[in-house]
């Protein structure tokens, strides 16, 4: 029965409506109850308050109240129409009131025992005043500089907490972090709920934003520190692990731009909306084979989103047009946009979000970053690793085919990448530098290549200026030759190619020669020969000849012996030439 | 007594009405008093009555008190930026004075509306 209960009274969450947030709190802050938001001075306390009511108010139909004890309402409503939040619209409207609570130490004289009624008059009334649902103070801590009996206050603030669950309002007390405890003076304690505190830290110059749930009593929650970002539309929180390995894969493979490189891939080029890394030392055409990529896919008709951290939109055309390809028309066509930006402007969640966001605006299919390296410049590796992580995760579940270049160092192993994210790379092109016989070339070869039978030699990898061409590099007798030992060696090859040419063919004309000899010889034997048999043929018909006559001679001797006439002459040598 | 002064002066205005009276007389200033208190709690009624006698001894009547019950006008609570109540604002003669509590400390309460010279 207990256990039933227990689910029966689950805790209610009540929506904030901050991007990321509902995520990893599982809902919301929890309903009815106070949470407190503690922070140094320009952590982002007043936003996430105000973005609270104002989602409320927008959103969710629960109409809020703002308390502030620090800014006018006046300035308040300055402050966020930047953000897009017209708090003068949404208080005629009836959605949200505002009080400004004034408290001066030195304007006020304490007299005896007092309480804070009037206060929570005011509370009351405001609330009254607009149905609401959601409270803010921001921030009740300045009751503590205003008013010296702390005794009182503390007393009073109590109360204050118990009155509010009492009116069943969601309420955000902000406060601002102190020394050892969460706030200075020690709003944790009064608030046991739910607690979040924002942290604005600057390492190496950069900002970066970070929010964690201290407590979140009833719930379970995210426990990381969650980076986030307050820009043009307000607060954004990025949680880390909110996204899974659970993205549908393609099987429709895309040119490269480079021919020969598609024709290493199995001739096919990558996978749509795998990761593609080119890494390589200084000058070895990293750019040039993104852009070469970029120029492809804007051949396809596709759209591409070009993230150039070194160089100026301008300038990369200007150089590319230098190697045969004009990028200006895609541009003017819509199908490519650069956006440009150096690292070092802002912290790394600031760069994730503007991926996100030009992304989510531009909905390209393919996207390029050149160079990653460049950002580690704006947080530790393990940041960098991270913020890649879940771009690049970002980027699969949209199925956004991602090419990524980074610059390797001299020092140090090529096949590594400063920011340790090769295992997230599908496909990883490696450009490297052959110095040889006193001059560079430049080397490609495939490092891997997930789920293709990729090919496995290097490429002598030129830039003329019709583009990126791709030429076996020399690989006979045992020597790897590229740039002009290549040449050379090529045109040696080729004239002793051409002599071994000329020896076959004055071979075979000899041979020829010998042929037609013989063929001669063959004719004049044949020509004796049949000479010789006609001969032949003509003294054997004159034997018979000879023959024939002498038996004749030898019959008619025979006549003349018997005395017979010479008339039966003719039949005698008849029946003689059948007898015989 | 009437509202209508109180409304005036929380402006922080001198009416003209109350400009003259307070020029009239040039010897001792008029002292008007607002108590902004809570029902009639403990606090309230000791604020009241310690407020009363103050003015009897100290300003010989030369006083206005107005005593106003903020759960009933929680308006005017925003309006004077009331916080902790007790309240009580001296509107005349300028400056303008805030105290909070149930005036039980008479050396506070007579500094605090300039009646001797703020040493605390």
């Amino acid at each position: 029965m207990g256990r039933l209960k227990h689910v029966v009274d689950v805790l209610e969450k009540c929506p904030t409506g901050i991007k990321g947030l509902d995520e990893i709190t599982k809902g919301g802050l929890p309903k009815g109850r106070a949470t407190l938001i503690c922070g140094s001075a320009g952590s982002g306390k007043t936003l996430f308050a105000m973005e609270f009511l104002m989602h409320g108010a927008m959103d969710y139909g629960e109409p809020g109240v703002f308390m502030t004890f620090e800014e006018t309402p006046e300035d308040l409503a300055r402050n966020f129409i930047s953000l897009g939040f017209n708090l003068h619209d949404m208080m005629s409207r009836g959605l949200i009131a505002t009080d400004h609570v004034h408290i001066e130490r030195s304007e006020v004289k304490e007299t005896g025992e007092y309480d804070l009624e009037g206060l929570f008059i005011r509370l009351g009334n405001a609330i009254d005043s607009v149905k609401a649902k959601r409270v803010v103070l921001d921030t009740i801590e300045a009751l503590f500089s205003g008013l010296s009996n702390a005794a009182i206050l503390r007393a009073e603030i109590r109360r204050l907490f118990l009155w509010l669950k009492d009116r069943s309002v969601t309420a955000i007390i902000t406060g601002e972090s102190g020394d050892k405890r969460l706030t200075r003076y020690g709003l944790e304690e009064y608030v046991a709920d739910c607690v979040i505190f924002l942290d604005f830290r600057t390492e190496v110059q950069i900002s970066t934003r970070r929010l964690r749930i201290v407590k979140y009593r009833g719930s379970s929650h995210g426990s990381d520190d969650y980076p986030f970002l307050i820009d043009e539309s307000g607060l954004s929180i990025l949680p880390i692990t909110s996204l899974g390995l659970d993205y549908p894969v393609s099987t429709e493979r895309i040119a490269t731009g480079v021919p020969k490189l598609d024709a290493m891939l199995e001739g096919k080029g990558f996978f749509r909306g795998s990761t593609i890394l080119v890494s390589g030392t200084a000058g070895t055409g990293k750019t040039s084979l993104s852009a070469t990529f970029a120029d492809a896919a804007c051949r396809r008709g596709e759209r591409c989103l070009y993230f150039a951290f070194e160089e100026s939109p301008s300038q990369i055309i200007r150089n590319m047009g230098s190697i045969g390809m004009d990028l200006a028309r895609w541009v003017k066509k819509g199908l490519l946009k650069f956006h440009s930006v150096r690292p070092s402007l802002y912290g790394l969640e600031m760069h994730l979000l503007t991926f996100h966001k030009v992304i989510e605006s531009f909905n390209p299919h393919v996207f390029i970053v050149d160079p990653i390296s460049n950002l580690s410049s704006a947080g530790t590796v393990s940041e960098v690793k991270s913020i890649l992580t879940r771009l690049l995760d970002y980027l699969k579940m949209k199925k956004i085919s991602t090419f990524l270049t980074d610059l390797t160092h001299f020092t140090g192993s090529l096949e590594h990448t400063s920011e340790e994210i090769s295992s997230l790379i599908d496909t990883w092109l490696l450009l490297r530098d052959i110095e040889r016989n006193g001059e560079r070339n430049r080397g490609l070869y495939i490092l891997k290549s997930r789920g293709m039978a990729h090919s496995n030699q290097i490429q002598e990898f030129l830039l003329t200026n019709h583009g990126i061409d791709l030429i076996d590099i020399y690989t006979g007798s045992g020597e790897v030759l590229t740039g002009s030992a290549r040449a050379t060696q090529g045109a040696e090859e080729k004239a002793s190619e051409m002599a071994r040419q000329r020896e076959v063919d004055r071979r075979l004309r000899e041979q020829e020669r010998k042929r037609n000899a013989l063929e001669a010889k063959i004719a004049a034997l044949r020509a004796e020969f049949n000479v010789e048999t006609e001969e032949l043929n003509l003294m054997a018909e004159e034997e018979q000849q000879r023959q024939a006559v002498l038996s004749e001679d030898r019959l008619d001797m025979a006549h003349l012996r018997k005395g017979k006439p010479l008339a039966t002459r003719q039949n005698v040598r008849k029946r003689s030439g059948k007898g015989e | 007594m009437s509202d209508e002064t109180a409304i005036d002066m929380k402006k922080g205005k001198t009416s003209t009405k109350a400009f003259r009276k307070t020029a009239a007389k040039p010897d001792g200033a008029m002292y008007v008093l607002c108590l902004y208190v809570t029902g009639l709690t403990p606090k309230s009624i000791m604020a009241i009555a310690n407020v009363q006698k103050l003015c009897e001894t100290h300003l010989a009547g030369n006083c206005e008190l107005k005593v106003i019950d903020i759960y009933q006008q929680p308006q005017l609570a925003r309006e004077e930026q009331i916080v902790a109540t007790p309240t009580l604002i001296k509107k005349q003669p300028l400056p303008v004075r805030r105290l909070i509590g149930d005036m039980s400390d008479t050396e506070r309460f007579l500094a605090g509306i300039d009646l001797k010279p703020r040493n605390s």
